[in-house]
């Protein structure tokens, strides 16, 4: 297919971005190999995919468990790792109450264990780490923006990179030992002496949109849809170009 | 196939209405859009169908919902593997447009395109025969815009993200043409009974 529709009413959607879509439509077997406990409700799970064609920082793979009868459940997790070549991706899993799959890994899973696993898919959300990014999350949203943080730490890339996050309290906040500089965090619930508590709001952004490079921020909303939701129309109102924010809604 | 040591998954009925791979949400009604949720207003909705047909035409809020009035009641399935029972939609059958343009003999195939500039696309074969509707209400109330209001495509045997919200057009093709997800690694046709979820599937 050689022609690409560009419809007449186009003003909102982003474009997108090239990945390679060869790896989608093969499942291929991930072995577990560590487990890393991030909070009292999120664990991060290292998995070797010798197959592994790669992934952009922001990219999703499927993941497919299965019982014996034949029954199988398989979900969307984001790739927390940055890319690299050595075999193995990183996703972090909140503990859904009553989760047939998260409630496998926070219960079940051990190193030695092999799932199934078919990706990355979707280039919508992915950063190439080319242009300045705003990346906004809260809770497990966090997952896809961290492999950009960490992609922009591995490569020292000289683009602006900011990142604010929003947590519950600062032992909910996933990654927090590995922020740097880059990250603002915001706590709803209960924060450290001296720190505001309160829903992210228009005063969290204002400063990041006044020192955006001269080309503009890219925007990267993650997280529930409510937050993403009340994020993206705090980023509009702020001015941020509707055009220039993508967002990964966990449903 | 590949067994999962030590899971068991939920307890399962033979459940004939869930497509392979999908679950039942229950009340439960996932927002997954990628772009902001526009500040669309009845007034300025405008539908129009143009391309490979006799008569393009444009309709407001006001005309479409002067064409006969029609319903889905059943499910919807989302490609993230969720399935959503007894939802109720109404709005008008496509075919009242069909009626009003009709598509050249040559047509095979038409993109849907949203007021964000969203595109689907799909085969005519889809879009008529009473399979297809634009819909403005759902369970008895104008439909929410994060949920695609105030109206949006609805091709409910297909998964959803071939039902494109804030719906603003169709252009008639004689070939196929990617959409926005179809061009990001998503299955051309989208039917859930055959699991078609991703390119190649
Ligand atoms: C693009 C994308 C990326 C994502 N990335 C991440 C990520 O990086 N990290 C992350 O943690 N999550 C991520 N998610 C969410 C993830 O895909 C799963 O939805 C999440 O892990 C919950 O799955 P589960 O099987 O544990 O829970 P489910 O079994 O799906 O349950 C979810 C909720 O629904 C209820 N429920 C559902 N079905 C039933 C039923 N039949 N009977 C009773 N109750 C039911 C459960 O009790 C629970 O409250 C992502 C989602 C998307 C779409």
């Amino acid at each position: 297919m050689t022609e690409t529709f560009v419809p007449p009413t186009r003003f909102a959607v982003p474009g997108r971005i090239a990945v390679n879509e060869q790896a989608a439509s093969v499942w291929q077997t991930a072995t577990l190999t560590e487990i890393r406990r991030e909070t009292a409700r999120a664990a991060t799970y290292r998995f070797a995919v010798p197959g592994w064609r790669g992934h952009l920082p922001g990219q999703h793979l499927l993941l497919r468990l299965t019982a014996e009868d034949g029954y199988a459940a398989q979900r969307h997790y984001s790739i927390a790792s940055a890319p690299d070549d050595s075999g193995h991706v990183e996703l972090t899993l909140d503990h859904v109450e009553g989760g047939e799959v998260s409630g496998w890994f926070h219960t079940v899973a051990r190193p030695g264990d092999q799932v199934e696993v078919r990706g990355p898919v979707s280039g919508f959300f992915a950063w190439p780490g080319d242009r300045p990014a705003l990346l906004i999350g809260a809770g497990s949203g966090v997952v896809p923006l961290m492999s950009m943080v960490r992609h922009h730490r591995a490569r020292n890339l000289a683009v602006p990179l900011r990142l604010l996050v929003s947590a519950r309290s600062p032992e909910e906040l996933i990654y927090a030992r590995e922020f740097g500089p880059e990250t603002t965090p915001v706590f709803t619930r209960s924060a450290p002496e001296g720190v505001a508590v309160g829903r992210m709001a228009a005063a969290h952004v204002a400063p990041l949109l006044a020192e955006q490079p001269s080309s503009g921020w890219e925007a990267y909303v993650c997280g529930s849809n409510s937050f993403a939701e009340h994020a993206s129309r705090l980023l509009v109102t702020a001015g941020q170009p509707v055009d220039r924010i993508r967002i990964e809604r966990f449903g | 196939m590949h067994i999962t040591r030590g899971f068991t998954g939920r307890p399962r009925g033979d459940d004939p209405g869930l497509p392979p791979g999908q679950y039942d949400a229950g009340d439960d009604w996932p927002v997954l859009s990628a772009e902001v949720t526009p500040d669309l207003a009845p007034a300025d909705w405008t539908f129009r169908i143009d391309g490979l047909v006799d008569e393009p035409r444009i309709w407001d809020w006001e005309e479409a919902h002067r064409l006969p009035p029609s319903a889905y009641e059943g499910a919807i399935h989302c490609v993230t593997s969720w399935s959503k029972f007894g939802v109720r939609f109404s709005g008008v059958s496509l075919d009242a447009f069909w009626d009003v343009v009709r598509p050249h003999g040559s047509a095979t195939h038409a993109i849907a395109y949203s007021h964000t500039g969203y595109t689907t696309n799909l085969p005519l074969a889809d879009l008529t025969g009473g399979r297809a509707w634009i819909a403005w209400e759902y369970d008895g109330r104008p439909l929410a815009p994060e949920h695609g209001g105030p109206a949006r495509l609805l091709v409910p045997h297909l998964y959803f993200w071939k039902s494109a919200k804030w719906i603003a057009g169709l252009r008639v093709l004689d070939h196929d043409e990617p959409g926005f997800w179809e061009r990001n690694g998503y299955h051309e046709r989208g039917n859930p009974w055959e699991e078609q979820r991703y390119s190649g599937d």
